[in-house]
């Protein structure tokens, strides 16, 4: 399988990441090179195979339902760009 | 290099603790060097102010006789940690002032035990990449160079600054991430040892992510006995990470010197790859050799889904980062650049922040998500996950100890050599690493010989999941048949 310009476009979007008209063709290729060498996959037989969803042999953990952290507005927000009262600052997002 | 540099760091600490040096002076020699090698770029922040207080925390201790297992003994840690109040960047433009509010677990282990902290060390950008040449805080240069020739070259990657800092004697040792050989490929290429141990043995809590399923920490150092002195106060349970075991740690260090004796030693014909250089085949043997006449035997063994470990890597590394690196959108931390409306804040945020390599990555994840290809490639790429870890169950159940293969395709190359034109030349480099973090088992990586240029090739043992202790004692064997330790000609002192 190869993508397409607009393919990169669009997981560009996908991504949110802004890509400029000039270095579509090329991020192109990059892909292409990737998705080919990954082709290989295609030739291993994993009927009935399990994908692999931990590779530890161990229980999720679990604790008690109970507030363990927090309570530190100043310090969650320390490295915020912008914020307010508290609050982390967004450009204008409904009209 | 100074005498106090040059020590191991099992030696220093003897040291310590008989009184002999104190943690300042030890700190001391060790800030003047990194000063002199900045030339290197290993170290992307010193922090020395830092370095002193804790050196005379520990010297106080010391005198009590209460110092802790590491008191004292200066270390670097990559910039994936994060260090509270100290800056903390993945060596990525998206986090190029981020101060952290907290500490990550490794780290608060490390300082529990009594370590110094000197600085933070350089790093492919969000450790992606095999060479440190994606870091956005410029290359680091190995403190090697090929016989005859001054062409500066790479000290591996991720960790290149962790590798290349222990190498040229910047600190005693250094934290490291491996994702797909970041610990073991940079060690080899550095004449250093460093270990990636069982996936779930270090908390991740803290540590910038990757790829979650595969991000392991570990440890580098000069010698095997000092990475296991390290691994010991890194590991452990940690309720902040819900894949970290509770196993109790081992104490490491007693592994070192262990006999071999009887220990079954797979040899997988899948690693035999074409068009290997015949000096890594030869090292290979070398190795086989010295374990056999340490008294282990070995088996030849068959592990059928090892070519299929890379491209499967390719695709589950970058979904899982696509995911993890959503959370850079300009508004919690990092950098932002104001766009339009939200949307567009966040795709110039991104384009700005995130190299060419972390771009590639997430768009290739992106994609590999997106719907309509889940099936073909990311589920695919699990399962074929499953069959290449079946091939390591299947080795144990043989009755297999560790596995012996190569470290890595050839030793360290030029920076720009790799993977201008193709990225793909670049990813073959984790070829023989890779297999270790698809099954999440530990694997350690040996100094133990020379390439034709006269650089560091190192051995690789892989073992059993929380089969550390017996990678330690094969591990030592390894390096004290390969006879004294390798160690760079100083160029880069000013």
């Amino acid at each position: 399988m190869s993508v397409d310009a607009a393919t990169v476009r669009r997981i560009a979007h996908l991504a949110r990441i802004a890509v400029a008209d000039n270095e579509i063709e090329h991020l192109r290729g990059e892909i292409n090179n990737i998705l080919g060498f990954v082709e290989q996959l295609n030739e291993v037989n994993v009927d009935g195979v399990e994908p692999t969803a931990s590779v530890e042999d161990m229980k999720l953990k679990m604790r008690e339902d109970v507030v363990s952290d927090g309570n530190y507005a100043k310090r969650v927000l320390a490295n915020a760009p912008a914020s307010d009262d508290g609050f982390f600052q967004v450009p204008k997002v409904v009209e | 290099m100074s005498e106090l540099t040059s020590l191991t760091l099992a030696e220093a600490r003897d040291q310590l603790r008989a009184k002999k040096i104190s943690a300042k002076e030890l700190a001391n020699a060790h800030l003047a060097e990194m000063e002199k090698a900045r030339a290197l770029n290993a170290y992307v922040l010193e922090t020395p102010d830092h370095a002193r207080k804790m050196a005379a925390a520990s010297d106080a201790k010391l005198a009590k006789g209460e110092g802790g297992p590491l008191e004292g003994i200066p270390l670097g840690i990559k910039d994936l940690f994060a260090t509270e109040g100290v800056r903390t960047t993945a060596c990525s433009k998206i986090l190029e002032n981020f101060i952290p509010q907290y500490e990550s677990t490794v780290t608060s282990q490390l300082w529990r035990d009594g370590a110094v902290m000197l600085g933070k060390l350089n790093n492919d950008e969000f450790a992606m990449g095999s060479s440190n040449e994606t870091s956005a805080l410029g290359p680091v240069l190995s403190p090697w160079r090929r016989k005859g020739d001054n062409k500066p070259l790479v000290p591996g990657g991720s960790s290149g600054g962790s590798a290349s800092a222990v190498a040229a004697h910047l600190c005693l040792g250094a934290t490291g991430t491996d994702t797909g050989g970041s610990i073991r490929q940079p060690a080899a290429f550095t004449g250093i040892a460093g270990i990636k141990p069982t996936y779930g043995r270090c908390s991740r809590w803290g540590i910038v992510a990757f790829a979650s399923s595969l991000d392991q920490a570990g440890p580098f150092a000069r010698t095997v006995r000092d990475c296991a002195i390290l691994l010991r106060s890194m590991a452990g349970p940690d309720p902040k990470d819900s894949t970290c075991s509770d196993k109790p740690v081992p104490d490491y260090e007693k592994s070192i010197g262990k006999s071999v004796k009887g220990m079954k030693i797979g040899i997988p014909k899948e690693y035999r790859v074409d068009g290997m250089a015949a000096e890594i085949n030869a090292q290979w043997e070398t190795g086989r050799v010295w374990l056999k006449e340490a008294g282990a035997e070995i088996v030849d063994i068959s592990l059928p889904h090892t070519k299929y470990a890379l491209p499967a890597y390719y695709i589950i590394a970058p979904a899982e980062a696509s995911s993890n690196l959503a959370r850079y959108d300009g508004v919690r931390y990092g950098l932002r650049v104001p766009g339009k409306d939200i949307i567009d804040m966040y795709e110039q945020t991104r384009a700005a922040g995130f190299g060419n390599e972390v771009r590639r990555r997430i768009m290739i994840g992106t994609y590999v998500l997106s719907a309509g290809y889940y099936d073909a490639y990311y589920l695919r790429a699990q399962k074929v996950r499953t069959l290449i870890k079946r091939d390591f169950d299947n080795a144990w159940k043989q009755g297999i100890d560790a596995v012996l293969t190569p470290a890595t395709p050839s030793g360290a190359f030029g920076i720009g050599e790799k993977g201008s034109g193709d990225p793909v030349e670049m990813y073959l480099n984790d070829i023989f690493t890779v297999t270790v973090n698809m099954a999440g088992l530990p694997g350690i990586s040996v100094p133990a010989g020379r390439d034709h240029n006269g650089l560091p090739l190192g051995l690789q043992l892989i073992g059993k999941p929380f089969g550390e202790e017996e990678l330690f004692a094969l591990g030592h064997v390894v390096e004290q048949a390969a006879g004294p330790r390798m160690i760079p000609e100083n160029w880069w002192s000013k």
